[in-house]
């Protein structure tokens, strides 16, 4: 098992925003977490991310305790978010954006560091044409390209992925489902955070379902899809 | 209102586009121009600063006040101060409106080693920069979890205790301070290096090797990877972390490293005055610093010391008019921000954070991030 959380509890001040979630992620699959808003499926990515604090239960990374770990420090052993909407930087290039992805490669890297440029902009045509555009002056759909993009720059073996189709046009929605499965093919493992249940459980594997703050559901992707009660909470009947 | 008066600005603003690109096209010229072009820049400017002090210079920039003075006290000072706070406000994005804390530290490790314990000032120079790194530490440590305008009420409390604290104890001497601070030795018999009473040129010429001195400190560490770190924080501190950027320590550097450069400032300061109380320590100042940081171009170092320059200069040239500079002053002020929000110099970066409507405003305490009340929880 690449990732296991086990009844994780996180809180905001008083308001409890997770309590009780356990999950996991095998090594190679695409696992996806369903949910409505504010179900808490964003928390869970930046608790794992180590954005946020925990109360009770742990996070184990590739069998290693990693709950009180900084955030800084677990992406060297492997884990990196995509943020959800806007998290890229603004002000910085296209390039500094996928540099700062690289931020904790080393110097004797730099090879694989080029070779993961190259990987970059082979699934992203559109970044290498805007490598020196800022990126806060891009499209919706850009950004979100260049913040897996950036996510990809620190060669991850766990790739957490926060809505990535958030306010995309429809057609680019399936482009960026297509990519997801691409990315996964290329042995990046991935944990998917979807409002639009059906793109997401189509792509997975696994997928759980989130609801305030309970895991409801856990189960093979395919069979939530052919599930009624998930239909009609997720899909739209 | 606001929207109208906002739309007036951005009106008006479009008569000065020449003026934009005009100061665009110089800062890309620069950026562009060869390293030689640009030492030979440097050069000239630091010979023009070693001739300032001259009485011709003086008799149009200061007519009504001693210009060696001024240069010294405030403008020398406000730039030194201005830089290092403008690597907290302006590369690492945390609004500290405390900064003086900092210059009042350096100023009474200058008096109390100086004149308890006979200390020389090239002695107590290294010792007062590391006793005001270390409090930026003790000050950073706890409070650096916060974000916005949690961190500038916390840092505006550290000012005023600082100088309470000054007031109360009795090894700062309370409300009457300490005095008969030693000037700093002499240095052969060149008049420009001799530390006296009467001439403050060679005080002049200290702060300026200072100023330099961090200029230079300054600029490699915007171009280092702690640097970089420090952009990515300003932009969005959370995908920082994401990155890998060790956000929290990057901070407390940011803070320990301005808060040597006020301690710096501090000593010197207090190695001419020759005798300093709490009341040379007032907000006043913090505030006056973050207006030569934001006024200048918050981020940009050619901007922040224009900034420092015309904050210390323009109330003594107009000494002349009496209170009513101050009226102008504040005027000035207001009407630079609305015409030019990024500063007279905008740092380049900063320009676009600016048209994204983050960065800017985020360091100004404009974060509000809902679901996370200022800081972690704490559970």
């Amino acid at each position: 098992m690449l990732l296991e959380i086990s009844e994780l509890s996180v809180f905001y001040g008083k308001i409890q925003a997770l309590d009780g979630v356990s999950l996991d992620v095998e090594e190679g699959e695409i696992a996806c977490l369903i949910g409505a808003n504010g179900a808490g499926k964003s928390t869970t990515l930046k608790t794992i991310s180590g954005l946020r604090k925990v109360a009770h239960g742990a996070v184990r990374f590739k069998g290693a305790d990693i709950t009180h770990v900084p955030g800084h420090r677990r992406v060297t052993m492997g884990i990196c978010q995509a943020p959800e909407g806007r998290g890229i930087f603004p002000g910085m290039t296209v390039m500094d954006n996928l540099g700062m992805g690289a931020y904790t490669r080393k110097k004797r890297d730099a090879e694989r560091v080029t070779g993961d440029y190259e990987r970059v902009f082979s699934l992203f045509p559109r970044l290498k044409e805007r490598r020196k555009q800022i990126a806060g002056t891009m499209s919706g759909g850009e950004q979100q390209m260049l913040a897996i993009g950036r996510a990809l720059m620190s060669d991850p073996d766990l790739l957490l992925l926060d809505e990535p189709s958030m306010g995309l046009a429809p057609m680019l929605v399936t482009q960026i489902f297509e990519i997801i499965k691409e990315i996964n093919g290329q042995g990046t493992t991935i944990l998917l955070v979807e409002q639009n249940a059906i793109q997401a459980l189509s792509v997975s594997r696994r997928a759980y379902v989130l609801e305030s703050g309970h895991i409801t559901r856990r189960a093979l992707a395919a069979d939530l899809l052919d599930d009624d009660s998930i239909r009609a909470a997720y899909l739209g009947g | 209102m606001a929207m109208t008066s906002n739309k007036l600005g951005q009106g008006i603003s479009g008569a000065w586009a020449p003026v934009r690109k005009a100061t665009s096209d110089v800062s890309s010229r620069w950026r562009n121009a060869p390293k030689w072009a640009r030492i030979a820049g440097y050069l000239l400017l630091v010979v023009l600063a070693v001739l300032l002090p001259s009485q011709t210079v003086g008799n149009i920039m200061a007519p009504q006040s001693d210009w060696r003075t001024v240069l010294f006290y405030p403008i020398g000072s406000y730039i030194l101060l201005a830089l290092g706070l403008n690597v907290v406000v302006g590369l690492a994005g945390m609004l500290d409106l405390g900064y003086v804390a900092f210059f009042a530290i350096g100023g009474y490790a200058m008096a109390v080693l100086g004149v308890n314990y006979h200390w020389s000032f090239w002695e107590i120079l290294p010792a007062g920069v590391a006793i005001a790194a270390l409090s930026g530490v003790i000050l950073g440590a706890p409070t650096l979890r916060l974000r916005g305008d949690y961190l500038a009420i916390v840092t505006l409390g550290f000012g005023e205790i600082i100088q309470r604290v000054a007031n109360n104890l009795t090894v700062t001497g309370g409300p009457t301070g300490i005095s008969g601070i030693p000037h700093p030795p002499s240095i052969g018999h060149f008049s420009f290096l001799t530390y006296g009473v009467l001439d403050p040129t060679p005080y002049y010429y200290l702060e300026l090797l200072m100023i330099i001195l961090v200029i230079f400190v300054s600029y490699r560490l915007e171009n280092s990877r702690i640097g970089r770190g420090w952009v990515a924080i300003r932009e969005d501190e959370d995908a920082a972390e994401l990155m890998g950027v060790p956000t929290f320590a990057f901070k407390v550097w940011a803070f320990a490293i301005g808060a040597s450069v006020g301690g710096l400032s501090g000593v010197v300061y207090a190695a001419k005055v020759i005798a300093i109380t709490p009341e040379n320590y007032p907000l006043l100042l913090s505030v006056l610093i973050l207006v030569c940081v934001v006024l200048g171009g918050s981020g940009n170092r050619i901007g922040v010391i224009l900034g420092a320059f015309l904050v210390a200069w323009l109330p003594e040239r107009f000494r002349g008019l009496a209170n009513y500079r101050i009226l102008i002053f504040g005027a000035a002020l207001v009407i630079m921000m609305i015409f030019r929000p990024g500063g007279i110099l905008p740092a380049g970066r900063r320009r676009s954070e600016l048209l994204e409507g983050r960065g800017g405003g985020q360091h100004l305490g404009g974060e509000f991030d809902l679901g996370q009340p200022g800081a972690e929880p704490e559970v």
